[in-house]
């Protein structure tokens, strides 16, 4: 498994645990202590690498290449799930999946955005980076969901809307707007968590919910670290800076009042564990999805248009108005 | 280098080049044809270079002055003012950036809003101003345009929206993602009143505001020559080392690929918006039983 820059430390000693347990195969020596030793004093240095994660190794950690991705997310939460194919328009974008399937009792529309975990794959799903008929598929299969009265989750994890010339001939801007307000129109509710990277509008683009969930160490900003970074600070290499400066990550992102809730991670992140991450994700989401059994469907779309409405602080008549708690 | 191709060069050269040792604000160069233009010439123009129609960008202020009947407008929410929440600081506090370009405006923010007829027809208006922080987008902008789109539901009046923007502001971090959400969903809610709302994208209108807002126009206009993309050239060509043609993402291609209703001249823009509204805003059951507007 790819190791992180900042868990250079935890590196040296897992390096130390593999030399001794081949040593111990191919001499036959026994040396269970010894490992079991390290392997304690490893477990305390990556305790103590993730209680301090500057914001930039928490960026690595979303990018993680082994992190769950939405397809193996739907398999572990749902039952009965069947993916759903194309726009009927263009083409069937692979950055974007969805189907249907039950999450415990509950009838679901998942919806993710789809990253590869090799060179390969990731080829295949245009890393995670949609066209507009990616968006166009996740409205059609939304549009069902409302149709039928069936709730729709959102799994989000892109570093954003692919930036290039097909996509802008076939409307990028204009289908990820058209997301924005057909979202906030659907009678059924929406949860949406971020899983990985919510990288800009290409994030938001099914990212419209009544409820937004983060993964522990998924991020979620208007720009890419290094995007922001070249822009702003005139320097690609200042991506630590800005990412602390954009406050991308899901403590932020809570306290600014835009997620609703942050899932944990099992330690290391969510890549050493699928399983227990699905889990977790599903427990959440069965809780939301309960809240919203008796509601009516005005109230559902009030409660997303409520949320929405009242971020952004700013100043007027010399008042401040929707500052977060945190300011 | 022949005679030939030191002439083409330098004919190159002149038309491409926007600097100019003139003095001042009296003359102008066409950055589209090269042409020497009056400055006041130009400004009785509708700031439309009368050689070869390039249209040069306007305040928010002028293109009200174009866009309104004379002293129909009244602005609204005027004292809305940003706020550094994030404490950003890139190489240059954003409080500071703040404080100069709101120096340098008459506006607290990149959006001036308000009402106003356009012949004759009442309007909601906002009005973008690129002059301002590259008429990004943070809470300010959404909120006086979520603000603008509501008075259009309380009021029933059409909503026209004039965008000029680089996209989103970053220093205002996810908040300023969130006013894309922000203000689509009140779209959301002036469709379901039926109120025609009228997107005019003039240059440039990029990023957030074009995934937001500006292409969700029940009528999408779009000034000649205007830049409007989701990812801007620069950005397309840094990130994925594609170099797009002549003329990609300009109005003209923009029409070609179906994303706008029509490419109109500054000067027609009024005539156009009061047309379409006109038949928008009859109630079914004909023209016959309607009351002149």
């Amino acid at each position: 498994m790819k190791r992180l820059p900042f868990e250079k430390p935890l590196s040296e000693l897992l390096d130390k645990i593999e030399q001794l347990k081949t040593l111990s195969q191919t001499e036959g020596i026994d040396l269970t202590s010894e490992i079991a030793k390290i392997e304690e004093r490893a477990d305390a240095v990556r305790r103590d690498l993730y209680a301090n994660l500057t914001p930039i190794d928490v960026v690595q950690i979303a990018r993680h290449p082994n992190r769950p991705d939405a397809i193996s997310l739907a398999t572990l939460m749902l039952t009965d799930w069947t993916e759903l194919h194309g726009d009927r328009q263009f083409a069937d974008d692979p950055s974007i999946i969805g189907g249907l399937g039950l999450m415990g009792s509950h009838r679901v529309m998942l919806i993710g955005h789809q990253k590869g975990h090799d060179t390969k794959e990731n080829i295949y799903r245009n890393f995670g980076m949609p066209h507009p008929e990616g968006y166009r598929k996740a409205l059609r299969l939304m549009q069902l969901a409302d149709r039928f009265n069936i709730p729709i989750v959102t799994l989000i994890d892109t570093p954003g809307a692919y930036p290039g010339l097909a996509a802008e001939e076939r409307g990028q801007a204009e289908a990820i707007a058209r997301n924005l307000k057909e979202m906030a129109g659907f009678r059924v509710p929406i949860i949406s968590v971020v899983i990985g990277e919510g990288g800009s509008g290409g994030a938001l683009g099914i990212g419209v919910g009544n409820r937004l969930l983060m993964l522990q160490y998924a991020v979620y900003s208007v720009i890419s670290p290094e995007g922001c970074a070249s822009i702003l600070f005139r320097d690609a290499k200042k991506a630590d800076i800005a990412a602390k400066a954009l406050r991308i990550t899901a403590s932020d992102i809570y306290s600014l009042g835009v997620c609703h809730g942050i899932l944990p991670e099992p330690l290391g992140g969510a890549h050493h564990h699928w399983q227990e991450t699905a889990s977790t994700i599903q427990s959440a989401c069965i809780t939301e999805l309960n809240r919203y059994q008796s509601w009516s469907s005005d109230a559902i779309i009030e409660e997303r248009f409520q949320h929405f409405r009242k971020l952004g602080p700013f100043i007027e008549n010399n008042e401040p108005a929707n500052m977060p708690t945190f300011c | 280098m022949s005679i030939v191709d030191w002439f083409a060069k330098k004919e190159k050269t002149n038309a491409t080049s926007t600097k100019l040792n003139i003095p001042g604000d009296v003359w102008i160069k066409c950055p589209s044809c090269g042409e020497i233009l009056f400055q006041k010439d130009l400004e009785s123009n509708a700031k439309v270079c009368p050689k070869c129609q390039h249209h040069f960008r306007l305040s928010a202020f002028e293109r009200i002055e174009l866009l309104a009947d004379p002293t129909s407008f009244v602005e609204v929410d005027s004292s809305i003012s940003p706020i550094d929440f994030l404490t950003f600081s890139d190489t240059e506090p954003y409080q500071a950036r703040i404080h100069k370009s709101q120096s340098k405006s008459l506006s607290k923010d990149a959006v001036i809003t308000g009402s106003a007829t356009i012949q004759g027809i009442p309007v909601q208006l906002a009005v973008m101003d690129f002059g301002f922080m590259g008429g990004s987008m943070g809470a300010v902008v959404g909120e006086k345009i979520t603000r603008t789109i509501e008075r259009g539901v309380a009021t029933q009046n059409p909503v026209i929206v004039v965008a000029s923007s680089g996209g989103a502001r970053m220093q205002e971090g996810i908040m300023s993602l969130m006013q894309m959400a922000k203000t689509s969903v009140a779209l959301q809610q002036l469709a379901r009143v039926k109120v025609p709302y009228i997107s005019i994208m003039s240059d440039p209108t990029t990023g957030g505001t074009s995934a937001s807002f500006a292409t969700l126009g029940d009528i999408n206009l779009v000034e000649p020559g205007a830049l409007v993309s989701f990812a801007g050239p620069r950005v397309i060509e840094q990130t994925i080392r594609q170099k797009l043609p002549k003329g990609a993402q300009r109005a003209e291609f923009l029409l070609h690929h179906g994303m706008v209703d029509r490419v109109v001249h500054r000067k027609e823009l009024p005539t156009t918006i009061a047309k379409l509204l006109r038949v928008l805003m009859i109630p079914t059951g004909g023209a016959h039983e309607t009351t002149p507007l």
